[in-house]
Parts: C-alpha cells; structure tokens; sequence
C-alpha cells in the first residue's frame, strides 16, 4: 500500500492506505482523529467537513492522493482548547441535541466566518444549508454562528 | 399492554450506602424497584455494580459529588438534567457535581429502555427522594459530630451549619455519614406507579414529606428550573470519541453486511472473489443461521426486523476496505414472500377503510345514530408514507465474543433486551456478557431494536476477533425499521351547531395506535365518538418513531378540528375551548389527558403568537395537541414567497410540569417542532418492488436549516410534575402547518408530505 504524508493540524502524518481512501476514513481508522463524523459518504450532509487550505470541505470526497501539499485542519485541531469563537459560542448557547453532527457543523461556521466575518442571518442560513442537523438544533446553530461573528468583530 | 403495576417500596430499601476503601462515602439507589436484600454495597469504585442498583452517588471527601448512571444519552438530556435532580434535594453547587456514565450490568437493568422522553417523568421521585435522604444522612452525621438535635441543623451548598452558627462541610462528615442509619420512619412507603409499558398516566402533586426526610417545596429550589449546559458539551465541540462508530480496541476489524436489497428476498449464493481481491479486505463470510434459528423459535415482536435470510459479510482492516469489498460482492436473491409496492400498499389501506374488518378501540354512544340524525356529516381522508429514522450516526455495534466472554459496546436503547438476545442466539450465560452504552447520535426510536448488537454478536461469534459492525447510510435507509404507512378516515356529524359524533377509522400496515392514544382528545369530549383500527401485515419492517402514531395522528385530527370549525363557522380556537370545558370533571379514568392543561396551552399559544391580531401576509395556523403526558399548543406562521408557502415561525406553548433545565428543554422543544414541520413537509418514503426508492439524502429530503422555522417557546409555570419533551412538540407541528398552509394558500392537505401537493423543488446539500 503507498505511503502518504498529510499535513493535519499543522503536523505532517504518514499513513499507509488504499490511495482511493477518503480523507474522512483515514483520519478515523488510520489516524485515530473520529471528530470528523460519516454521516452520508456522498457529500451531502456536510458531518464530515474539515478545511483544507482554509475551505470547508466534505472529506468523504477528498481521496488522500490528492492531498499533497494541502493544509488540512480537523475539528480536534481548530483550537487547542476548544477555545476558537466559534466553539465557545457552541458551547455559551448549548447548541448540541445528540451532538453528532456538531463537529461538522463548527467547521462549516468558521471557514464562513473568516471569509464573511460580518454576514447577514440570511447568509448564515444560506451558507449553513449544506449541513444537516437530524436532532434540528438549526436555530441554535443559526444564533451560535451570529454570536461567534459578532465576538470576532468585538 | 395497559397494565398498572403498583409497587411500594421504603426509602431504606431502595437505598443503601457505604465508607469508600479509598475515602469518600458511596450511596447505591435504585429508580422503581426495592434494593435486594442480598444487595451488597460495594468499598471499591472500581467495582460499582450496576445488578442490584440503578445508580451511585460518590461524595468524597473533599464534598466533591460524582454521579454514576448507566442512562445514555441520546440527545435529550437526560444526562444533565437527572443528576440536577438528585443535586438540587442533596444542595450542592452544580460546579462540584461530575456525571459519569457508569457501565451496564444488564441482568437486573429495571428501566430497560434507556434515555426515552419518559426516563424523567419516572426518575423524579426516586431521585429527589435520593438525593434528599443523602442530605439527611449528612446533616445527621454532623448533629452528632456537633452533640445537637438534627433538627437545629440545616444544610445549603454543600455546607451543614448549627444553631451556634458553627459550620462542617459535606466532605468532612462522610465518613459518619455512611455508617449510619438510612433514615425513615413508619410511613416512608412511598407508592411508586409504574406503567411500564403504558406511556401514559396521570399526573401527580409535587410536594410532601416523606417520613423524617423532607423535599423540597419546588418554591426552594436553586438549581432546577436554571438553565445548565449539556455536560458533555467540551468533548462535542472538540471532536473527542464520545460514539459507538468511536469506539475502538487494539486488534479490532470492521465488518459491512449485506443484506438483502428487498424485503422479502433471501439469500441464494455469492461469489466474493471481488470483494476478496479489495486491498483490506480480511475475509468475506456468511452469517444468519443463528439468527434464523432464534426467529424460527421465537414469537417475539422483533421477528420483522431480522430477515430470514443468510447474510455475507466483508472483514476488513477498516471501513473504508470494507465498504469497496462489499459494493465488490455479487450476490443472487431469490423471493420468498411478495414483493412490496407503496402502490398497492395505498389501494389495500383504501380498501380496509372501505371494509369491515376493524378492532375496535373505544366506542362512546352510538355514532351510527348521531350520523343519521345530523344536519351535516364531513368526512376525510388523511395520508401518510413510510418514514425511515435517520439517525444522524448510522447503526453500528462493537462485539468481541471469546470463549470466557461477550463484550458489547455502541448505541442501543434496549440494552437488557439486547443482552439476552445475544445469550439466547449463540448460547451462552447471560452473566459472561458485558453491554456497555455509548452516546448516541440520535435514536428516534430506531435504537430500540437491536438487529444491529445481534449481527455484532453473531459476526464475533464466527471469527473470534474484536469487530465493529457499521451500516452505510445506503444500508440504513434501505434495511430499516420504518414508521408504518398509515391512513385516518375521520367522520363527524354536527347537529344544530354542535359536533355530535366522531369516527375514526385507522388503515395501518402492520401495527395500530395502542394503549390510551384512543383516549386522547377529543375522546371525551364527544357524546358519540368512536375509534377503530384494521391493519395488513406486510413483510417491510415497522416500528416505533419519535413519537409513535401520534406524530401523524395529530395532523389528522388537528386538520379534521380546523376543517370542522370552518364547516360550522366557528372559530377554531373557541371551539376547541368549548369542547374541551365538556371533558372537565369526567369520570372516565381511560381519559389521560387535562382539558384545564389543554386549554391553558392553547390560550397561551394564542397569546404569544399574536394570533387575533395577525400580520398582513402573515398566515397562521393553531393547535393544541396532548402526548406523551405533555400538553402542547402551537401556531405556525406561512408566508408566501412566489407561490410558495414557507413556515416562517413555531410559536410553542408547552406544559411540562416542573421545568427541569429550561435550557435543554428549549433544545428539545425547537428540534421537535422543527422535525416535525421537516417530515411533515418533506419525509416520502416509496417502496417499488420491496425495495426504497431512496437510499441517501440526494434523494431523501431532510429539512435544512434554510428551510427552518425560528421556534418559539413559551411554559406554563406550575409546580406539577415533570414529563417528557422528546416527543410532544413534533406530533402538532405537522398540523399547526397545514392549517396555516390552508389560510396562506385557500387550499387543504391531506396528504403528507406536504410538498407532494405542492410544485417544490428539494434543495440539496
Ligand atoms: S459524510 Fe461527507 S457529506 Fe455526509
Ligand atoms: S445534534 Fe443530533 S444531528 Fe445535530
């Protein structure tokens, strides 16, 4: 099996996989990191998202053969302590019901907001569509989104 | 199955207490039953044992409380707000408080299903009771420390002070503590109703003393009713492992399993030289015939959900491997019972409302009589699909069978029952098995069966490794346990301005509504009222979903009330608030629910929404909706955008009795709503030829948070006791909707999904 070097969380990681391997199950099965959750493997629910150079992105579609070079964060590496804005706005609203979909969810939020720090509700609804809440915190997460951008501005 | 078991049982009894080895003092507490007498406490926290008690309360030395349950969390709560419980009686700062989620021993599991909406409605009084009797034993223990009456000495945050104003913490008399008496006295018999498998029941009067140990007045309390985050919220936003699909051991392979692609089909051959060629893949075998074997001798109601067949499964050295290895095999099907259409299925429930063959499950009056006599008769039709559960983590179960034992880890909500399946099918001692719960991401009643532990189980069996068995999202939309199709005709005749009979007939594919929900309003409230039921037994499984029947029930007859009051030009909330004032006072005891409670819910919802005086464009439905021993009132605000109607906003009125945690219960509350305006709107599920036409979410619609309505929520305060949220706020959402969707569009819907009537194009992700 080919080797990869990944570069997660500001670390570079080898691992041996199948090079069709989604990002997704090699970061749960080979690298131990189960933040970043299945929940659909079609790049339909947005669980599994992570960043790579910064964008959101579904990792059930990312191969790792296609990762050379990439900067990929994960939800156990957006802050050290759980202390990114968006993760304490999470946690000051109590967002989760089941909390599954949570960590996708958070990865969403904070590629957003760096790149629309001040948005609108109607753009945090538009660009939070893509992940799905079966417990339907949608409000929660909505006004936990809004509160992280308006901690970022203060 | 509507039961009552009483049973009694003395606060010494279903408590007892020990010096920890290691310092500290451990209370053992049971919820519904007496300890046993041969129940031994234990001295080592490693060596909780969950067989003769339901839970443990450490208080260290330090006063530092830790709680010890077996009660998963599926996403209710439960984890948070039962040790606020048991913190609030005890009166410690909820900062000292640690919740630990204990392993199950599963043999003496009373609760067997764990964390539904109904576990604090039937924690409350064993654990105020708990947590009030361990303050008691402390405040005790200092009295004598002090040489001073009990009764001279309070105790508040963890701390006991004396008339002189001399104070000892909780930390520094545990070790008394322990070795003293359980206080009670002659009457400490408290009478416990459990209706085990009756959700519904009465309500009940907070308050009271309980021999020399005293609760609480709710008026006192300073923790519950405050708004407390969920405890295991710093994992969730870090991404630690938390979930079954978590859960690993050093050595452990992952297993895919195919199943059969209809209902109805069984296994004929495979040929896995593909799969077995997969880079990953270990090994490709067949399981089933233990399976089958149980089914075969069992007459139990889990039959559907285990396919008679032979299953193949991939071994693989992870999922990715094992799922390729899967999608490699090549398998032959052959049909051993027909093949199943969403076609047929809806002429065959017409045709069972047209017929004769009905149960009946109440009948009041004559309603054929009141019928003859009206000056109008109305009747409807109402329709739903098949819906799939969706849990946001699929189902999945770690085994690890060896010849000295079974250990079983993952989300499940059946755990005893689960337990003793697995000894049952492979033969073993139900003593060498070991069932641990993790958290779960969603259940939705789709955790109550436990196919998924058994084929864990049986796959571990054969190959005698460490193995996590994990469904696609393909695999759990397709091999699923489904909310059956259901049709409601409901007939009414209205005589001189008043409904004088009320008909309903329920067409359901394999199970009916049960227990009391035929006893839910407007039962009572009819003179002639009448409810039947007639099922076809299909070979697609069916089972529980958030909210059993009622969360299409409700849209039928909420739908059928509003229709009703335009046909009689009343107006829809007067007239369920005159029908209600007929319900006061009965003495029918099959009648659960509170016209009082109802009407409050319903006026509140009124009030809050800004109902009489609604906004220009702004189209709003109401409704007010008793299950699940919570009463619920909701207005939907629909607005049009194009020709499109759109759910705007879900004002709740909710009666719960004692809010525990406003906080969580909010969360429950908003999810509910909105999963039940989703569904209702969006959930289609057809099966062709015994198979899903959908099997992912590209083409099966969720509703997203674009399409979400803001929730809402207001409480009636009282002090009664607390009931459920997980499932109450769904059933009224669905019509709340479509009564609104009525005003907003001029046209009625009588069939869910809503989008089916309507030209609506799914967003996708
Ligand atoms: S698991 Fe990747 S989008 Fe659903
Ligand atoms: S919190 Fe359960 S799926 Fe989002």
């Amino acid at each position: 099996m080919p080797t990869y070097n990944l570069k997660i969380n500001g670390s570079v990681q080898s691992i041996e996989a199948a090079e069709d391997t989604p990002l997704l199950w090699a970061l749960r099965d080979q690298l131990d990191m189960v933040g970043t959750k299945y929940g659909c493997g079609i790049g339909q629910c947005g669980s599994c998202t992570v960043h790579v150079d910064g964008n959101a992105i579904r990792s059930c579609q990312l191969q790792i053969s296609q990762l050379d070079g990439k900067e990929i964060t994960t939800i156990e590496g957006l802050s050290e302590d759980g202390s990114h804005p968006v993760q304490e706005a999470w946690k000051a609203i109590d967002v989760p019901q089941c909390g599954y979909c949570q960590a996708g969810q958070i990865m969403t939020a904070s590629a957003f907001l760096e790149k629309n720090p001040n948005p609108s509700r109607e753009e945090i609804r538009n660009a939070m569509h893509g992940n799905i809440c079966r417990c339907a915190s949608y409000n929660r997460i909505e006004n936990a989104v809004a509160m992280a951008a308006e901690k970022k501005m203060a | 199955m509507s039961s009552t078991i009483s049973t009694k049982f003395s606060r010494r009894s279903f408590l007892r207490t020990s010096s920890l080895a290691s310092g500290g003092m451990l209370i053992g507490f049971n919820f519904f039953t007496a300890c046993k007498d041969t129940a031994k406490m234990p001295v080592d926290i490693a060596e909780l044992n969950y067989n003769d008690f339901n839970a443990f309360i450490k208080i260290s030395d330090e006063g530092m409380v830790t709680i010890f349950s077996p009660n998963p969390e599926i996403g209710q709560g439960v984890k948070t707000s039962m040790p606020m419980i048991i913190a609030e009686e005890l009166d410690v700062p909820w900062e000292n408080v640690n919740v630990v989620q204990g392993i199950l021993d599963t043999q003496n599991y009373t609760r067997q299903v764990a964390g539904g909406s109904q576990s604090i409605r039937f924690g409350w009084d064993a654990l105020r009771q708990t947590g009030a009797t361990a303050r008691q034993l402390l405040v005790n223990a200092a009295a004598a420390r002090w040489g001073v009456d009990a009764s001279e000495c309070s105790a508040k945050q963890g701390v006991i002070t004396n008339a002189n104003g001399e104070t000892l913490g909780y930390g520094e008399v545990v070790k008394e503590a322990a070795l003293l008496q359980v206080p009670e006295s002659e009457d400490s018999a408290i009478e416990e109703e459990s209706k085990s498998e009756n959700p519904e029941f009465k309500d009940e009067k907070t308050e009271g003393i309980a021999g020399n140990v005293t609760l609480k007045d709710p008026k006192d309390y300073t923790l519950i009713g405050t708004d407390v985050g969920n405890v295991d919220i710093d994992e969730i936003i870090t991404g630690k492992p938390l979930f079954g699909l978590d859960y690993k051991v050093e050595g452990m392979v992952y297993a895919s399993v195919l199943r059969p692609p209809a209902f109805g089909q069984v296994l004929e051959s495979y040929d896995d030289t593909a799969a077995k060629a997969v880079t990953g893949v270990i090994d490709v075998i067949k399981i089933g015939e233990k399976a089958k074997a149980l089914l075969a001798k069992d007459e139990v109601n889990w039959t559907a959900i285990l396919a008679p067949t032979e299953k193949v499964v991939v071994i693989a050295e992870n999922s990715w491997a094992a799922i390729k290895g899967k999608k490699a095999l090549k398998a032959e099907w052959s049909d051993n019972s027909p093949l199943e259409n969403t076609k047929a299925h809806d002429k065959i429930l017409t045709d069972l409302l047209d017929g004769n063959e009905f149960q009946n499950m109440r009948k009041d009056g004559d309603v054929k009589k009141a019928f003859k006599q009206a000056d109008k008769v109305v009747e409807r039709t109402y329709e739903s699909p098949f819906l799939p559960h969706n849990t946001m983590e699929p189902m999945n179960f770690f085994a690890d069978v060896t010849d000295s034992k079974i250990l079983l880890v993952g989300p499940v909500q059946t755990p005893a029952d689960a337990a003793a399946t697995v000894a049952e099918m492979l033969g073993r001692d139900e003593k060498d098995i070991r069932l641990e719960m993790t958290r779960m991401g969603g259940g939705f009643g789709r955790r109550l069966y436990g196919d998924f532990v058994y084929e864990a189980a049986e796959i571990s069996d054969k190959i005698r490794k460490p193995v996590k068995m994990f469904s696609t999202r393909e695999d759990d939309m397709m091999t699923g346990v489904y909310r059956p199709a259901i049709k409601y005709r409901i007939a009414a005749s209205i005589k001189d301005g008043e409904v004088t009979g009320y008909h309903l007939k329920e067409a359901a594919v394999n199970g009916n509504m049960y227990g009391l929900i035929p006893n839910f309003f407007p039962a009572g409230a009819i003179e002639n009222y009448q409810v039947d039921v007639a099922k076809y037994d299909s070979n697609i499984s069916t089972g529980a979903w958030r909210a059993p029947y009622t969360n299409f029930l409700s849209y039928a007859e909420q739908s059928f009330l509003d229709e009703l009051a335009e046909v009689m030009e009343k107006d829809p909330v007067q007239m369920r608030l005159d029908l209600l004032e007929k319900v006061k006072g009965t003495n029918d005891d099959r009648i659960q629910y509170s016209a009082e409670r109802l009407q409050d819910v319903l006026k509140l919802a009124v009030e809050k929404s800004g109902y009489r005086t609604p906004k220009d464009g702004v189209y709003q439905g109401v409704c007010a909706y008793y299950c699940h021993n919570t009463h619920v009132a909701e207005v939907a605000d629909v607005v049009m955008e194009g020709e499109q109607p759109v759910v705007k906003k879900i004002t709740v009125a909710v009666d719960c009795g004692i809010v525990i945690n406003p906080l969580g219960a909010k969360n429950q509350i908003e999810g509910g709503a909105i999963d039940g305006v989703g569904h209702s709107m969006y959930g289609d599920f057809v099966f062709e030829n015994g198979m899903p036409t959908s099997n992912n979410y590209d083409k099966y619609r969720l509703i997203r948070m674009n399409e979400s309505p803001i929730v809402e929520t207001h409480f009636v305060k009282n002090t009664l006791s607390p009931t459920g949220l997980g499932e109450p706020t769904l059933p009224p959402a669905g019509a709340a909707v479509a009564i609104a969707m009525k005003k907003a569009t001029g046209n009625r819907v009588y069939k869910q999904p809503f989008v089916s009537n309507m030209n609506s194009k799914p967003i996708l992700g």
